[in-house]
């Protein structure tokens, strides 16, 4: 804790400072007229953003879906409502995404794995993505400490003239037995100040069929089997309250977020015995609580000076279930290991960011964020003691940006310093990690909206509290995962006069990122210990384009098309203690190495028309090795929905039919995990 | 105009990046290994490649003496109707008279197979099965699985006989915490009990499982997380303990089968081991938290004096290229060592064949944790 004591300190005054300096611009130049800066770097990193009535369109349900659509997003997908959809961006892996909720990152101490499927698009406003970080100096460390990062955004009121509340319902279902209603209250308190609460349940039982099909190399077929996915379903809510407030120099918002949700959990389809199939009772289950209680507050304390308050509690229960049955001889007996763990995480943060702009040109900025997180369990019939890990984190970074016109840069540093406490076993060693970043734009043309940008990330992620304390095999010197990002690209987009093209817009980035140290847990000879180490590596470039159009075929006619493709190379450089395994070089698991998406999009009048369609090319599996018996097909999904506005005694009504995975193509996004066929989703909101 | 281009580039992008073909049964490889052997006693061996856990991968290899070739995933491609192939991770292969027999651990079956033809013959249906041993007609397999209790993994395993004929289980007998290997001999069953999902209480006997009345009459007290047993050629039983992992360090036990006590402690921290004739071969990798690495060493036991023969197996350096080594056998007629290589237990492995001598012979990209491997007979008709 020693080491520690200074940086508490210096945040601790950085803090105050901030409350003090606020005060006193308040008392002086509180009067005077003050422009609202909009976000002074907006094309500096190129973003890609899916909002509003676009996101609605899409037949997404939750914010996992929707960002399939984005070039350069794997979603890993275990197929159905209950299962775990996590994103990776590049090939670097899901813990070097950072997703913010409302500007606050979402956490997981224990195994950093955040559940995108948790978050249903309900309540979202708008899902963005940027490569690197958010193209703001005036922001919180943390968001300076991902590879990529993924904001979400809640809906926030807007009310109609002389209206001070709003009142929506919408209720979705769906082919797999989906229920799922949703209400939400806007109230205006005052003209500066505005709330909403919104609600929602979701039960399905998440039953589907899937379909199992091998032919014999004459063509006839070896093997043709049906299967229903067992153990998926789900029931959860989520209630949320957020507050909005803005004036001429403050901005602010406060969330308090509760979800809850019980779920089986769908193993992987694998053989099993037919008296297996027959009589198991899989009873694998995961009970979730998770209280989010959050606020930031902006002030544009003067032409020079803004600063930035963010501070969050969150508390994540945990229970996770196994107690497999099977008959064997007439009896009931368990098989596969049993647990009846429960989890409880507490993260405890806060933040200040000062940003100072010198002149038109020159800003700096400098941010602190101090986070405590701490895991305790209780584990039925396990012996060993738990380690009872805390962990305190200190982040601090320093940015500076320029702005000369056609050339706009942006520089910072992030330091990183964290200490352990343990109860049990012994402690990961206190770390302090620098890692730089450097972002460049140019426009050359005034006339032309043509940027070209450049950056390049140095950036890393901590061994998550289960990668040091789940085994003591190999953690005691576990280092932080270490990636690097060196981008190329242009975006280019034109309005143009004619009458039919209406405009367009053109991005392409290449990159390059390498993972070094990757963080990885080995199997042993003992199926339940599992060893860790840094000896991963991966290598991985590619191109990314997006291309989009809009159209006007007649005059109440709009045709807008987005366009993504992407190829990647993702070489796995891992070695093992004793050397180079098989695989080495081969592409990692679940890369593509073509992949792509595609949106068109009609609109008329109150009637719109949406097709989607995604493509995930040729991968290999968890096996590693590039051998055909690991390889993976491609699969492509193409979904439509058609949705059509009305007017009923002066209340709006949307209604939305959706057909998913039209072409009923039974396909897999991880190995032995089936995702749904042809399934349909029908919703009818109303707003009073 | 500009829409047709569009639509154009579309397609083509689409029609660049493959598309889905109807999926195929999976299918052998061959290799060519090594030279065309005939006339032997022992004409190949199966070799069961466990796979990791949830990707279905478990896979059957055969190594052809009479052709020299080894021919990967033959299983799959010999029985394509069965559906989703041998399963999830396999355990234990053995071959007893015509038939194989597999244990499938988290598929919860033993799949007895035509030795010959490598075709299919039944499913047995034993929850989280783990080795296997034959004895006078019938095959014994060592499970895990138990009544459920309150608290969880504090259920006892059991041991079920198999009958060769029907197929069928004759009987089955509760022994201590996860068993795993079993021995034969005298007419007693002795049952490495480990305890492995138990941790740190890990079980320390071996059950004593009389074949005759199939009740438990003894437990020797042996050491902790026992795993491998085998009956040495003058009775001896070795018991090979796994350790704790943390203080306690893997160890071989010697039992008198006279008196089912413990007479030896040899202090080898042994991971797996073959014995052929009066030579036990063992290899040993044991995590070193100081270095971060599993220590390999490799040696051969005298089983009549307990004398340390040799303190390697492979004598001219190969063994630098095994990452892991995870299986051992024998081949009892021309006493060739075979070693299979786990890599880091994700890739695929292989397969190292040996001299006696300890010289290379020839190697082979094998399946997803290469383990346990079966002698094939030549069939006698």
């Amino acid at each position: 804790m020693n080491n520690f004591y200074p940086f508490y300190l210096l945040f601790l005054f950085l803090f105050l400072g901030t409350q003090l300096r606020a005060q006193a611009i308040n008392d002086t130049i509180a009067l005077e007229e003050i422009v609202i800066a909009k976000e002074a770097f907006k094309d500096l990193i190129p973003v890609q953003t899916l909002s509003g009535t676009e996101l609605e369109r899409l037949n997404s349900y939750s914010v996992a879906d929707a960002l399939r659509y984005f070039a350069g997003v794997k979603i890993k997908d275990y197929g159905g409502m209950g299962g775990l959809k996590t994103v990776d961006v590049r090939n670097m892996g899901t813990h070097h995404v950072g997703v913010f909720y409302n500007g606050i990152q979402v956490g997981n101490a224990q195994n950093g794995v955040v559940d995108l499927g948790k978050f249903s698009l309900d309540n979202v406003e708008e899902v963005k993505l940027y490569n690197g970080q958010r193209s703001t100096i005036l922001q919180s460390a943390k968001e300076f400490a991902s590879a990529s990062t993924v904001y979400i955004q809640t809906k926030k009121p807007v009310f109609k003239h002389g209206q001070d509340y709003n009142f929506s319902a919408k209720y979705k279902s769906s082919s797999i037995q989906l229920s799922n209603p949703s209400v939400k209250a806007d109230y205006k308190v005052t003209d500066k100040v505005s709330s909403s609460i919104s609600a929602e349940y979701i039960h399905s039982n998440g039953k589907y069929k899937f379909r199992q099909t091998r032919h014999n190399l004459d063509g006839s077929i070896a093997y043709d089997t049906i299967g229903y996915r067992q153990n998926s379903d789900i029931e959860a809510y989520r209630i949320e309250n957020n507050w909005y407030g803005k004036d001429e120099k403050n901005s602010w918002q406060a969330n308090l977020y509760y979800y809850q949700s019980n779920r089986g959990l769908p193993g992987a389809v694998i053989k099993k015995s037919d008296i297996t199939l027959e009589t198991e009772n899989i009873n694998e289950r995961q009970q979730d609580k998770n209280v989010m209680l959050q606020t930031e507050w902006t002030r544009f304390a003067s032409d020079h000076y803004q600063f930035l308050l963010k501070g969050k509690f969150a508390y994540d229960l945990t229970h996770y279930l196994s107690r497999k049955t099977v008959i064997f001889e007439g009896e009931e007996v368990t098989y596969n290991p049993q647990f009846d763990n429960t989890f409880y995480q507490q993260d405890w943060y806060i933040s200040a960011a000062h940003l100072y702009k010198i002149n038109p040109v020159w800003a700096f900025s400098l941010s602190t964020d101090l986070q405590y997180n701490k895991l305790n369990a209780s584990r039925k019939g396990q012996g060993t003691p738990f380690t009872y890990p805390e962990r305190y984190t200190f982040l601090t970074a320093a940015a500076v940006s320029a702005n000369w016109g056609k050339i706009k840069a942006q520089g910072n540093v992030l330091g990183t310093f964290t200490h352990e406490k343990v109860r049990n076993n012994y402690k990961a060693l206190d770390k302090s990690v620098f890692a730089p970043a450097t972002f460049l734009s140019f426009k050359p043309w005034n006339n032309q909206d043509f940027i070209m940008h450049a950056f390049y990330k140095h950036i890393f992620r901590l061994p998550t509290f289960n990668d040091l304390y789940y085994t003591q095999l190999g953690t005691a010197n576990l280092k932080p995962e270490v990636s690097r990002q060196i981008n190329f690209g242009f975006n280019y987009s034109k309005n143009l006069t004619n009458k039919h093209f209406t405009g367009f817009h053109l991005c392409m980035e290449t990159y390059y990122a390498n993972i070094t140290d990757k963080i990885i847990a080995s199997p042993t000879s003992s199926m339940m210990r599992w060893m860790m180490s840094n000896l991963g590596k991966v290598e991985n470039y590619g191109i990314e384009t997006t291309l989009g159009t809009s159209l006007s075929l007649l005059s109440d006619v709009i045709l807008n098309t987005d366009i993504t493709y992407e190829y990647t190379v993702a070489k796995d450089l891992s070695q093992t203690p004793q050397g180079n395994p098989s695989y080495y070089g081969d592409q990692i698991p679940y890369a593509p190495w073509h992949s792509g998406s595609a949106i068109v999009n009609v609109n008329y009048k109150t009637w719109n028309l949406n097709y989607s369609f995604i493509y995930v090319g040729k991968r290999y599996n968890g096996n590693k090795n590039n051998i055909k018996r690991n390889e993976i097909q491609p699969w492509y999904t193409h979904d439509v929905s058609l949705q059509k506005e009305f007017v009923w005694n002066g209340h709006l009504i949307k209604v939305s039919a959706e057909a998913n995975n039209l072409a009923n193509q039974y396909y897999e996004v991880v190995t032995n995990f089936p995702m749904p066929g042809r399934n349909f989703r029908f919703t009818i909101s109303f707003e009073l | 105009m500009k829409l047709r281009n569009l639509i154009l580039l579309f397609t083509s992008l689409i029609l660049l990046s493959s598309c889905r073909k109807d999926e195929v049964i999976y299918t052998s490889g061959n290799n060519q290994v090594t030279p065309p052997v005939d006339g032997k006693e022992y004409i190949g061996f199966y070799l069961l490649n466990e796979g990791n856990m949830g990707m279905n991968s478990a896979t059957i290899d055969y190594f052809n003496y009479e052709d020299g070739t080894y021919t990967t995933d033959v299983f799959s491609e010999r029985n394509p109707q069965i559906t989703k192939e041998l399963g999830d991770v396999g355990n234990d292969i053995l071959i007893y008279g015509n038939k194989a027999y597999a244990t499938i651990n988290v598929s919860n079956f033993v799949e007895v197979f035509n030795v010959y033809t490598g075709k299919h013959i039944a499913q047995i249906h034993v929850p989280n099965c783990r080795y296997l041993i034959p004895h006078n007609g019938k095959v014994y397999v060592s499970s895990y699985s138990g009544p459920v209790e309150i608290d969880p993994n504090a259920e006892k395993g059991f041991v079920a006989e198999i009958d060769t004929l029907s197929l069928k289980i004759n009987r089955t007998v509760t022994v201590g915490y996860q068993p795993e290997e079993m021995a034969v001999y005298n007419n007693k069953l002795y049952v490495a009990n480990s305890g492995g999902y138990r941790v740190p209480n890990y079980d320390t006997t071996v059950s004593v499982i009389d074949l005759k009345s199939f009740t438990e009459t003894k437990k020797i007290e042996v050491g902790i997380n026992l795993h491998r047993i085998k009956v040495a050629r003058n009775g001896d039983i070795y018991v090979s303990s796994r350790g704790d992992y943390t203080l306690a360090d893997p160890n071989l036990y010697v039992i008198d089968p006279i008196t089912d006590t413990v007479k030896r402690q040899l202090n080898l921290p042994i991971s797996n081991m073959a014995i052929d004739d009066n030579k036990l071969y063992y290899y040993a990798s044991s995590y070193k938290h100081n270095t971060g690495k599993d220590e390999i060493s490799y040696g051969i036991l005298n089983t009549d004096n307990y004398q340390i023969i040799a303190d390697k197996i492979i004598t001219d350096g190969t063994d630098k290229k095994i990452l892991i080594p995870y299986g051992i056998a024998i081949n009892p007629e021309t006493k060739e060592i075979f070693i299979t290589d786990a890599q880091d237990y994700v890739g695929s492995g292989y397969i190292y064949c040996f001299a006696p001598d300890g010289t290379y012979k020839w190697s082979t990209l094998a399946g997803n944790i290469p383990a346990h491997l079966a002698f094939v007979k030549n069939k006698i008709n």
